[in-house]
């Protein structure tokens, strides 16, 4: 379990990690890899009851990607904690290599196989509902995309989380307001989402998606209430931690130049610095 | 032998069975366990039985979660919204993700009658055929629907049986015993062979009834097993008999039949041989045997295609 000081450097690791990999790779979702994995260092550091060794236990915290374009930010996280060695992911997206674009069970730590959105949520109630059924102590969290609400699957499962009071589940929404078009807002209004999920059935909390201490705070009072399945609405940025990819739609799945890398990895190597 | 039930009514009655010695036996529907004829199995066992609301999709994905948390779960519904609606959770959540789900399929084909096409599920097979790591199965009979349910319980794979709400006569078998993938021979014979599935089994029979009494043999079997298809079985069939013909409650395009002729052609097989099954067309209104009656999928309907098909 990571304090606050070392989760902060680890996300800016991580960054410089993933900026590596998507270059390597000359692929991967840039914009929302960077929104999300604040969210994912806070679980995996510091929430998550998982590791290599407890994988397969039934009582472990499960995680699902429901976005799961970002399977890059994902796989950052996953090798460094362990759960395979760093260079496989040397493999991305390479002929033959079980290391795509998406997550997928192949890879050890990946709980289900996503891709198509609006399938993680029901995924979640399901697994979550048997942890209910078996009394079992584990909790689910769900990682949604913003975009991917418009899915009405995300709304049938929402429904059910409620009907059957599965406070052991806890859907994060990484609420970036870019989708590959432009604003979700304009794309097709997602607002105001923190009513639409209390309408549904969650206890609802706010927060800022690539502030660790937020996070944590957040992450560490679930369930926000029992009885309830819990909803985090966390306030993003697409492109977070590199200044010219912040906000800008385009970044959704571009791949940085070499100087568009270089000036990323600068900007991260002084954030870096100043945190040492 | 025990009086001839839907294979519905089975299927409810066999799964009680299951859950009462598997207490990890879960069983999801939508709003569907009336239609299921589950109402037994809920009152009997009322915390084995998962209720989502009329929500398919959410059906196949909390079932697909169920598994992956070790759950031996069934998830019900009308075929008809099964196998259109939740096609990309039944394709990502249970068959690429490789959960052991069983997909029941209830009251399948033209089960609905005058319902229209909005409840009628002729292109199930075709759409799951295309599916990598799922088993398709549709029982002709009350033996084959309680042994379909049985294996299916036990598969570590991904399953989809489907079967209607008809009852359906007992078929007799010249061997023993059911196993996925081994077609059931029901009747003997050396000059045609019709290859059914499901609800179509029984018509075939009836045809070869009256091709009997014009001195016409005919072999009938029934392929409960669509995916992965008995091929020896087939390939035996077109090699001892003069001409072959599928029959379904299903499309023309991409079922049964066309499973046949693909192994038949590729492996150099030449034969006569019709698909039997609904063609490309808007589907007549009728009762689900008035509609087999339009379509020739009835004895006398198939007797005249068996007649056609060794005449030329």
């Amino acid at each position: 379990m990571l304090s606050v000081p070392d989760l902060q450097r680890k996300s800016v690791e991580y960054r410089k990690d993933l900026l590596r990999l998507i270059k390597t790779a000359k692929a991967g979702h840039t914009g929302g890899d960077l929104s999300c994995l604040d969210i994912l260092n806070v679980l995996y550091n510091r929430v998550l009851r998982v590791s290599p060794e407890t994988f397969k236990s039934p009582d472990r915290d499960y995680y699902i990607q429901s976005k799961g374009h970002c399977a890059e930010a994902l796989f950052v996280v996953l090798a460094d904690r362990g759960f395979f060695p760093k260079s496989d992911l040397d493999t991305l997206n390479q002929y033959g290599s079980h290391y795509i674009g998406h997550p997928t069970r192949d890879v050890n730590g990946v709980e289900q196989n996503t891709g198509a959105l609006g399938h993680g949520l029901a995924v979640g109630v399901g697994i979550a509902l048997a942890g209910k059924i078996d009394r079992r102590d584990c909790r689910v969290f769900v990682l949604l995309g913003d975009g991917e609400l418009a899915e009405g699957s995300n709304w049938e499962a929402a429904m059910t989380a409620a009907h059957y009071r599965l406070d052991n589940l806890v859907a994060i929404v990484d609420r970036n307001g870019l989708q590959i078009t432009g604003s979700t807002e304009d794309v097709c209004q997602l607002a105001p989402l923190d009513q639409k999920f209390a309408a549904f059935g969650f206890e609802v909390r706010r927060c800022d998606g690539n502030d660790v201490i937020d996070l944590v705070r957040t992450l560490e009072e679930v369930p926000f209430r029992p009885g309830k399945p819990s909803l985090i609405l966390a306030k993003t940025k697409k492109g977070k931690g590199v200044s010219f990819m912040e906000n800008v739609a385009k970044w959704h799945h571009k791949v940085p130049s070499d100087d568009e890398y270089s000036r990323a990895m600068a900007e991260l190597d002084t954030v870096e610095a100043a945190l040492k | 032998m025990e009086p001839a039930l839907a294979n519905l009514e089975v299927f409810a009655a066999t799964l009680l069975e299951l859950a009462r010695e598997d207490s990890d036996l879960l069983v999801v529907t939508s709003d569907s366990r009336g239609s299921a004829k589950l109402a037994p199995f809920a009152k009997a066992a009322p915390g084995q039985i998962v209720e989502v609301g009329i929500a398919e999709q959410n059906l196949v994905g909390i079932a697909a979660g169920l598994a992956a948390a070790g759950k031996n779960v069934f998830a019900v519904s009308p075929a008809c919204f099964l196998t259109a609606r939740s096609l990309e959770q039944i394709k990502n959540d249970v068959c690429y993700s490789d959960r052991p789900v069983s997909v029941i399929g209830i009251s399948a084909g033209v089960s609905y009658g005058a319902l229209g096409t909005t409840h009628h599920s002729l292109h199930d097979f075709a759409v799951l055929r295309a599916i990598h790591n799922i088993t398709i199965v549709a029982p002709a009979d009350n033996f084959e629907t309680r042994e379909a349910i049985k294996a299916v319980a036990k598969l570590p794979t991904p399953a989809y049986l489907r079967f209607g709400k008809k009852t359906m006569p007992h078929l007799s078998r010249l061997l023993p015993g059911f196993e996925l993938g081994k077609a059931s021979l029901v009747r003997l014979g050396k000059d045609i062979t019709f290859i059914g599935c499901g609800e179509a089994v029984a018509p075939a029979l009836a045809a070869a009834d009256l091709l009997a009494a014009d001195g016409i043999e005919c072999r009938v079997i029934s392929m409960h097993t669509i995916k992965p298809l008995d091929e020896a079985v087939v390939l035996q069939a077109a090699a001892e008999t003069r001409a072959v013909i599928t029959v379904e409650e299903h499309s023309v395009n991409g079922g049964l039949g066309e499973a046949c002729a693909s192994l038949l052609l590729q492996s150099g097989t030449h034969t006569r041989f019709k698909i039997v099954g609904f063609p490309d067309d808007h589907t007549v209104t009728g009762s689900q045997s008035e509609i087999f009656g339009h379509y020739g999928i009835d004895g006398p309907g198939l007797a005249v295609t068996a007649r056609k098909l060794i005449a030329v």
